[in-house]
């Protein structure tokens, strides 16, 4: 039961969109899909929803291949980024319209209109016009419309992407209280990291049309399965550096980090995955482990400081909670110990300067 | 009175004083080409009485010429409602190959002079003409007669309904279409329930243009119609045949009546803006 997306492809004038996705919803259950945008995860979407033909693999919704199907027979709920709302409907007749298509009994829809309205919090707005309403309104009547034809599953293709943070922030939340209210199959596409946590039980983190992991927020966030999952959620720092005799050595410089990982490491160049709240700063070096370092920046980030610190060539970013902060006096051109208590450890391979500068583009590393 | 220097030398950038020079301009414009020659015909038409003017918009050839042109134009409206709506969802849903050249060729109507688009319409339909030989066999006449005239006016008409509603739908997408087909819609009742009433007035419009047109088009009509008095003859045609014969009271009453028709129809294209 539930949603389950087998072996899918998706390819558009020779640019491949979606390649060989498979995963699956539970029933009742909340699933993000969450990537960079253009990853194709909402044309898995659109998929699911019938609006694009999968070239291969097949999707089944609560046990029934739907892959042929037609839009209009598959008892989907979309919810669209820009609301897609019928602008010359009131609110009362947008939620109306897939009853009303369904050709459902009068006092039916009026009931059932009632409580949606209430359901969605837009009790006195029933008879404006969708230019009338703020951005998270119109979401929230968008809402009311997908679940008034009662779906099956509901999908959300970045719901909130065109609301501004704060009103974002509650829509987000409100949803999640929304969806453990109803439990209806769902999934959620987004590209940011933070909303995905907020609500999913499971994330699938697409790049390039594939998938690159399925778990929990902690699984993603502690156990990158790949580069682009270490990077791509939460902050990481890039640092490369090179394996001899079993010790890392980082590049450019003399210092060495032990081998925290069980299992012998081959000779060769890696990159190591630091995030930033796994370094901490120290004034003294008290083990041969510390790496001498010098601090560049500092940041103050409001609930937290940023430090740019340099190892060797390399510049890497530590955060320091406010408490450290006050009672060391670091200071810009200090030379100080790093420790490194955490990393991840991935083969350099010649793809990795291109994900770095990607990254950097983005925004994800420093 | 004394003028401050300063504001001698910026005279012509004093907003308020180039306002008042553009609007002036404006206004004598207007009225050197619209206002005065409108006084003008009505002034010569009542300076025999209203009684005249009444008298020679009723003789019968006047009143079989306007009802002429009133069928001529609910045809040319009825043809390029339902063509101008399929040939905007085409070009702009569909993209194959030539469709920038289709939507150019739509304002060829625009470019082309009326008359040489009658010529053309003679070419193709008349007796030696390469579809008019096929119609002759079947003793249907085409040119000099009613299909020529509905023809002629119907190529003058034709970007109107289109170019009005192209851009509409551009700005439409598609999205709404998808959320009416997910909440289980056909393209059918998604057709009537979500993209007629987005691009009504602009349909509207393109209608209220197409009529405008249609009544005061001359040049093509003229060529194909023969200009057969109780047969083939416009509003337009008879105005004109009355000037050269020298009947001006029925001349001006006619220009006058459609003049007012015009008038209607612009006071409703107003209101369909606002509406917009």
């Amino acid at each position: 039961m539930g949603i389950e997306v087998m072996d899918i492809s998706k390819t558009f004038d020779q640019f491949i969109a979606v390649d060989h996705v498979s995963f699956k919803v539970n029933e009742g259950e909340m699933v993000a899909l969450l990537g960079p945008s253009g990853c194709g995860k909402s044309t898995i979407l659109r998929m699911i929803a019938g609006l694009e033909v999968p070239d291969k693999g097949s999707i089944y919704l609560n046990g029934v291949d739907v892959t042929s199907m037609v839009t209009q027979k598959r008892k989907v709920g979309f919810v669209f980024q820009h609301y897609a709302l019928f602008k010359h409907m009131t609110v009362i007749n947008n939620i109306r319209f897939g009853m009303e298509i369904q050709k459902k009994p009068k006092p039916e829809i009026q009931e059932k209109v009632t409580e949606l309205i209430h359901l969605v919090k837009l009790r006195g707005y029933e008879n404006h016009y969708p230019d009338q309403l703020s951005g998270g309104q119109r979401q929230r009547v968008a809402l009311a419309r997908a679940l008034a034809a009662e779906p099956k599953v509901l999908l959300l293709d970045e719901p909130f992407g065109a609301l501004d943070a704060k009103v974002r922030k509650n829509l987000a939340l409100w949803l999640k209280e929304f969806h453990e209210k109803l439990n209806i199959t769902s999934i959620f596409v987004t590209h940011d990291q933070n909303e995905a946590f907020e609500i999913s039980d499971t994330i699938v983190v697409i790049n390039r049309g594939r998938v690159e992991q399925i778990g929990t927020a902690r699984d993603v966030y502690e156990n990158p399965e790949s580069k682009f999952v270490a990077s791509f959620i939460g902050k990481v720092n890039v640092i490369d550096a090179v394996v001899h005799e079993n010790h890392i050595q980082i590049k450019g410089t003399q210092y060495t980090i032990q081998n925290m990982n069980n299992e012998y490491l081959q000779d060769g160049d890696i990159i190591l995955l630091v995030r930033p709240e796994a370094i901490r700063i120290c004034e003294e070096a008290d083990k041969s482990h510390f790496i001498p370092s010098i601090i560049h920046e500092i940041h103050y980030r409001g609930s937290h400081y940023e430090l740019d610190c340099s190892i060797g060539e390399q510049t890497i970013r530590v955060i320091e909670e406010k408490d450290r902060m006050r009672l060391s006096s670091w200071h810009e051109n200090q030379n100080v110990f790093l420790k490194i208590h955490s990393y991840k450890i991935f083969q350099a391979d010649q793809g990795h300067e291109k994900i770095k500068i990607k990254l950097k583009a983005l925004g994800y590393i420093e | 009175m004394k003028i401050k220097s300063e504001s001698k030398l910026n005279w012509f950038y004093s907003a308020g004083l180039t306002k008042k020079i553009l609007i002036a301009v404006v206004l004598i414009w207007f009225c050197l080409l619209i206002v005065l020659p409108f006084f003008g015909i009505v002034k010569a038409c009542f300076e025999n009485g209203a009684d005249k003017f009444f008298s020679a918009l009723m003789v019968p050839e006047a009143r079989h010429a306007f009802i002429l042109t009133m069928i001529i134009s609910i045809i040319a409206i009825a043809f390029n409602t339902v063509f101008g709506v399929i040939l905007a969802i085409v070009l702009v849903r569909y993209r194959f190959r030539g469709t920038s050249f289709f939507e150019g060729l739509v304002d060829l109507p625009f470019a082309v002079s009326p008359v040489v688009a009658g010529f053309m319409l003679i070419i193709l339909f008349g007796k030696d003409g390469w579809i008019g030989q096929f119609f002759e066999m079947h003793q249907i006449k085409i040119i000099y007669a009613f299909p020529g005239m509905v023809l002629a006016t119907l190529f003058v008409t034709l970007p109107f309904v289109a170019r009005e509603i192209i851009p509409v739908l551009k700005e439409f997408g598609i999205q709404q279409e998808e959320a009416a087909y997910i909440l289980g819609a056909s393209r059918w009742q998604t057709f009537w329930k979500v993209t007629l009433p987005s691009i009504k007035w602009g349909l509207v419009y393109g209608m209220t243009l197409t009529m405008a047109r249609s009544i005061g088009e001359f040049g093509a009509v003229l060529v194909v119609s023969g200009n057969i008095i109780y047969k083939t003859q416009t509003s337009t045609l008879h105005i004109h045949q009355s000037f050269t014969d020298f009947n001006y009271a029925g001349a001006l009453s006619g220009a006058i009546a459609l003049a007012m028709i015009s008038f209607l129809i612009l006071t409703g294209m107003q209101f369909i803006n606002e509406r917009r």
